[in-house]
């Protein structure tokens, strides 16, 4: 049954070679539990499980055990600063007081004596206990009606945007899109070379280029979820600022993207075996994942180091997300960053191109 | 008229000499063989007639086109199923056989070419879930799927069972009886006399005889016995008609 009624532009699209290739591609990654997972769960208990180790802490409370020795004044401290949220009272006999001083439990010993006079045991060496000694010190003479010479006003400020979830959150998106896109691109080619797929594709007149192209393609597609379920977890859950127009970051993303999968491309352009192309994608993405600033500032490194650590893509997709999201910057403040990602990117694909191997 | 005119073709790797002065003619609507032992470079010639692999010198003509000028063209009208090929396990034979028919200007159905394989109730399986016949069949519905002229099939039974084996030769028989031409490796003699016209024996990279399987086995056969005995039929004749040739997939 010769199909030559209709002429091959008649076709509908879903039978076109680039939509099949495309839908193809996504089939493979849904049907690949374990993919699924380190695309994007993975980025999402990472975020969460700094998010909360590294949480700004509570206003710092100071815990004090008073002691009144026998005959003190009425009025006792406890009484006094009750309302005070800084300072946590414990009122204990003098022996327990100690004990608790020992072991932690409190950071000072005030001890009021039969005439009023107040004494601080701790050990000045101890910041906390240093701080809790000035902390209740003060409020006990105010309270006694001290007052002060100046006014002072304390202004706090512990905003989004300056807490360690909102450095490493635009820092996992951009592991995250190097990750997927060297391994999305890289493991899937290696995988289809070694099982003689590519070779049975080209033995076909199946456009390379299409063919090249749907892998970009589908890999923009599971961007969009990838960003929008870590960026989407940040903001509900940590409350991450996006200052900076959302059409940069998306720009942003698609570009660094588009660098990564050409990366994972030449990556796989000549490797025949999985274990070749997993050793040559760590030896690609580890120095990255330490330099690039994921989890910290690059500019901790050495001043040295630093043209290196800058020219790497995934320390300029990272200032570039960081930029956007924290700073509100728009395109025109991080014309380097873009220009470092789209010459890698033109770099690896231009390579790519001229290594790959189909056969 | 020949669909395939090898002359003095030579392949080398390296120091390996795998095709050496090769010569062939594949005639409209026959099924040809090349037989031959692992490493006779039967795999090499058939895939510089495929333009997969690039020859060192000689000439090759497919359907009067060359690789030089007509590769697009040729990729159109050629069906071929290599040896080995491991298609994407997740993927069901419907998806596959479409994505294959998407890259044809002018494919077959994906129903016609299921139902020429015998793989209808399977359509939705899983790849990965296929039987060793079933996948060789499916990677034949691939070689099918763009309706080619010259369909190469690179040992497309070994390692199979024998049903396996007859269900994969009614493939062959069916494609023959449209009007169209085989060229099949092999290293099954029973599978070349059943099924072929024309056979060329290939060792070194040389063709050491040619011919039709009855003239072969007159020309290099030992001479007839005068044994008193009917050889009506082969023990794997007796196992399959015991065992049923059709449906026994799994």
């Amino acid at each position: 049954m010769i199909d030559a009624a209709r002429p091959p532009h008649a076709r509908r699209w879903l039978e076109r070679q680039l939509v099949q290739l495309t839908f193809v591609r996504f089939r493979e990654f849904v049907r690949e539990p374990e993919a699924l997972f380190w695309v994007f769960v993975f980025p999402i208990l990472m975020a969460a499980g700094l998010g909360v180790a590294f949480r700004s802490k509570p206003a710092s409370t100071v815990t004090v055990a008073v002691v009144e020795r026998r005959g003190a004044p009425d009025g006792g401290v406890a009484k006094v600063l009750a309302q005070d949220k800084a300072i946590i009272v414990r009122e204990l006999p003098e022996a327990q007081a100690r004990e608790a001083l020992r072991n932690g439990k409190v950071m000072l010993v005030a001890i009021r004596d039969s005439a009023g006079v107040v004494t601080y045991r701790y050990d000045p060496a101890n910041e906390e206990s240093r701080l809790a000694r000035m902390t209740f010190n003060d409020a006990l003479m105010r309270a006694a009606g001290r007052v002060d010479p100046l006014t002072a006003v304390d202004e706090h400020i512990t905003e989004p945007g300056s807490r360690y979830i909102d450095f490493v959150v635009p820092g996992l998106l951009g592991m995250n899109l190097l990750g997927s896109g060297v391994w999305g691109l890289g493991f899937a080619l290696v995988d289809m070379r070694r099982r003689k797929l590519l070779k049975r594709f080209v033995a076909t007149p199946m456009s390379r280029p299409q063919f090249l192209l749907s892998f970009i393609l589908s890999r923009l597609g599971l961007l969009v979820l990838e960003v929008a379920a870590l960026i989407g977890f940040g903001v509900l859950a940590f409350h991450v600022p996006l200052r900076g127009p959302l059409w940069v970051l998306a720009f942003v993303c698609v570009l660094g993207s588009l660098c990564f999968s050409g990366l994972g491309l030449l990556i796989s352009s000549r490797v025949r075996t999985m274990e070749g192309a997993s050793g040559l994608m760590n030896a690609a993405m580890l120095p990255m994942w330490i330099l690039g600033g994921v989890f910290f500032s690059s500019s901790k490194f050495p001043a040295l180091m630093q043209p290196l650590v800058q020219a790497l893509p995934l320390t300029a997709v990272n200032n570039a997300l960081r930029a956007n999201m924290l700073e509100g910057a728009s395109l025109s403040a991080m014309v380097p960053e873009l220009a470092t990602i789209a010459a890698w990117a033109v770099l690896c694909f231009s390579l790519a191109l001229r290594l790959f191997r189909w056969k | 008229m020949s669909v395939l005119a090898v002359r003095a073709l030579c392949k080398r790797y390296g120091d390996v000499v795998a095709v050496d002065g090769l010569d062939l003619d594949v005639r409209a609507q026959e099924c040809f063989g090349l037989l031959g032992p692992n490493g006779a470079g039967k795999t090499t010639t058939i895939e510089i007639c495929e333009g997969l692999v690039v020859r060192d010198s000689g000439d090759v003509e497919v359907l009067g086109c060359t690789w030089e000028r007509d590769a697009r063209a040729l990729r159109e009208r050629i069906g071929i199923s290599l040896q080995e090929t491991q298609l994407s396990e997740k993927l069901t034979v419907r998806e596959s056989l479409s994505l294959f028919r998407s890259f044809y200007e002018r494919p077959q159905e994906v129903a016609h070419v299921v139902g020429v394989v015998q793989l209808e109730e399977k359509i939705d399986a899983r790849i990965g879930s296929l039987s060793g016949g079933q996948k060789q069949r499916l990677a034949v519905a691939c070689a099918l799927i763009g309706d080619p002229e010259l369909l190469f099939l690179d040992e497309p039974t070994t390692g199979l069972d024998p049903q396996s084996r007859r269900q994969m030769w009614d493939v062959i028989d069916r494609f023959r009886a449209s009007g169209r031409s085989i060229v099949v490796t092999t290293h099954y003699m029973d599978e070349a006399e059943r099924l072929c016209d024309r056979i060329a024996i290939v060792d070194h990279g040389k063709v050491i005889a040619r011919g039709t399987p009855a003239e072969l086995i007159a020309e290099h056969g030992p001479p007839p016995r005068t044994e008193v005995r009917t050889v009506t039929a082969t023990l794997e004749d007796v196992f399959v008609s015991l065992t049923g040739r059709h449906l026994r997939d799994d």
